[in-house]
C-alpha cells in the first residue's frame, strides 16, 4: 500500500539535526511500545554515526488500546514542546517506559524544568490532543501499519533496523 | 476477488457465541470487510491492533468495520477481549471459510481467509478490494482513501 511519508516533513515537526542534512529519518512511534524502546537507542547510534548527514524527525503514533499510558505519554511531549523542550520530554520517556502514569509525567515534567502551571494546562489542551492525533492520522495515510515506522528521505523504510541495521542502511545511501 | 461495482453476497456470521451479524443490516453505513488469516498470530494482531484505533477516523466516515476469519466465535471473544477490541471479529467457521470463499478470499491451502479488505457502499455495492501478499500487513491508507473517496464522490453529486 502507500509507501510515501504524507505530509512531508516541515517546521511542523520536532526536528533534531541540519535542514541542509543528505538524509532524513522520520520515526513514527509509541512511547509505551518496547520495540519503540529498542528503537530510540539505535535511532541514537544512527545520529552519532552519522553526525550532520541525519535528520531526525519524530511524530506520535500511539496504540491507545493496546498501551494504556501511550496517548497521555505522547501529549506529555507536546506540552513540553510548548515549552521547546520536546526532546528533553522524548529522552525522559523512553529511558522510563516501565513508569509513565500520570505522576510519572508531571515528575518528567519537573525534571526537564517546565513552567508545571503551563505544563498542566496544556497537556489537556485541545491544541496539544490535535497534534497527536494529526500526527496518527497522518500516519495512517502514509501507510504506517505497527510502531516503529520509518521513513527514509519520504519513502517507507521496509527493511530490518535491529542489531545495527538502520544505521548500516543509512550510511549506504550517503 | 470480487470486483468494484459487484452487489456484496449477503450473510449472516456469529460474532459472539449468542449474536450474529448480518450484513444486510448495515445498509445505510459504508461496510469495511477485513478478511485475516487467524486470530493470535502475529501480523494480524498488529493488523487488527491497528484498525482498533483507527476506528475513530472510519466512525467519521459512518463506516462499519467487520473482521472475518475461519477461527470460532470462542476464540474472537478471548482475542477481542484480550486486546480491547472495539469492532466485530465474525466467525466464517462452519462451514469452514464459506464467506471468505463466496468473497473469493479463501487460503485453500492454509485453510484460513486470505488477507484480504473490501469496501462496501452504504447501498451494499463493493466499491474497493485490495488482496494483501501473504504476512505483509496493508495497513488503513488504501481503506481511508476509498471510504473518503465515497464521501467526496457523494458531495459531488448532491
Amino acid at each position: 500500500m502507500s509507501n510515501q511519508l504524507k505530509p512531508a516533513a516541515s517546521g511542523q515537526d520536532h526536528i533534531q539535526g541540519s535542514d541542509s542534512a543528505a538524509i532524513t529519518l522520520v520515526e513514527y512511534g509509541d512511547y509505551q511500545c518496547s520495540y519503540c524502546g529498542d528503537a530510540y537507542a539505535l535511532v541514537r547510534d544512527a545520529q552519532e554515526a552519522l553526525g550532520d548527514d541525519l535528520r531526525f524527525v519524530f511524530r506520535n503514533f500511539p496504540l491507545a488500546e493496546a498501551h494504556p499510558h501511550a496517548t497521555a505519554a505522547a501529549q506529555a511531549a507536546e506540552a513540553a514542546a510548548k515549552q521547546g523542550k520536546f526532546w528533553e520530554m522524548h529522552d525522559m520517556l523512553y529511558e522510563n517506559q516501565q513508569a509513565l502514569s500520570s505522576s510519572d509525567l508531571m515528575t518528567y515534567a519537573k525534571e526537564a524544568g517546565l513552567d508545571m502551571e503551563q505544563f498542566k494546562k496544556d497537556i489537556g489542551s485541545d491544541a496539544v490532543s490535535d497534534k497527536v492525533d494529526a500526527d496518527f492520522e497522518s500516519g495512517v495515510r502514509s501507510g504506517v501499519n505497527g510502531t516503529p515506522s520509518f521513513f527514509v528521505n519520504g519513502e517507507k523504510y521496509e527493511g530490518g533496523w535491529q542489531d545495527g541495521a538502520l544505521t548500516a542502511f543509512l550510511k549506504s545511501q550517503l | 476477488m470480487l470486483q468494484p461495482g459487484t452487489p456484496a453476497p449477503d450473510f449472516e456470521l456469529n460474532n459472539t457465541p449468542d449474536q450474529t451479524v448480518k450484513l444486510s443490516d448495515l445498509k445505510g453505513k459504508k461496510v469495511i470487510l477485513a478478511f485475516y488469516p487467524g486470530d493470535w498470530s502475529p501480523v494480524c494482531s498488529d493488523q487488527m491492533a491497528l484498525y482498533n484505533e483507527t476506528l475513530k477516523i472510519f466512525t467519521k466516515h459512518n463506516a462499519q468495520l467487520l473482521g472475518v476469519s475461519v477461527d470460532s466465535q470462542w476464540s474472537h471473544l478471548a482475542f477481542s477481549k484480550d486486546r480491547n477490541f472495539h469492532f466485530p471479529l465474525l466467525a466464517d467457521f462452519e462451514p469452514k471459510g464459506k464467506v471468505s470463499k463466496l468473497y473469493e478470499a479463501y487460503d485453500e491451502e492454509g485453510g484460513t481467509s486470505q488477507r484480504a479488505l473490501y469496501v462496501i457502499d452504504e447501498e451494499g455495492i463493493i466499491q474497493w478490494e485490495y488482496l494483501s501478499p501473504k504476512g505483509i500487513n496493508p495497513g488503513a491508507d488504501g481503506i481511508l482513501e476509498a471510504i473518503e473517496k465515497l464521501d467526496n464522490d457523494k458531495t459531488k453529486k448532491s
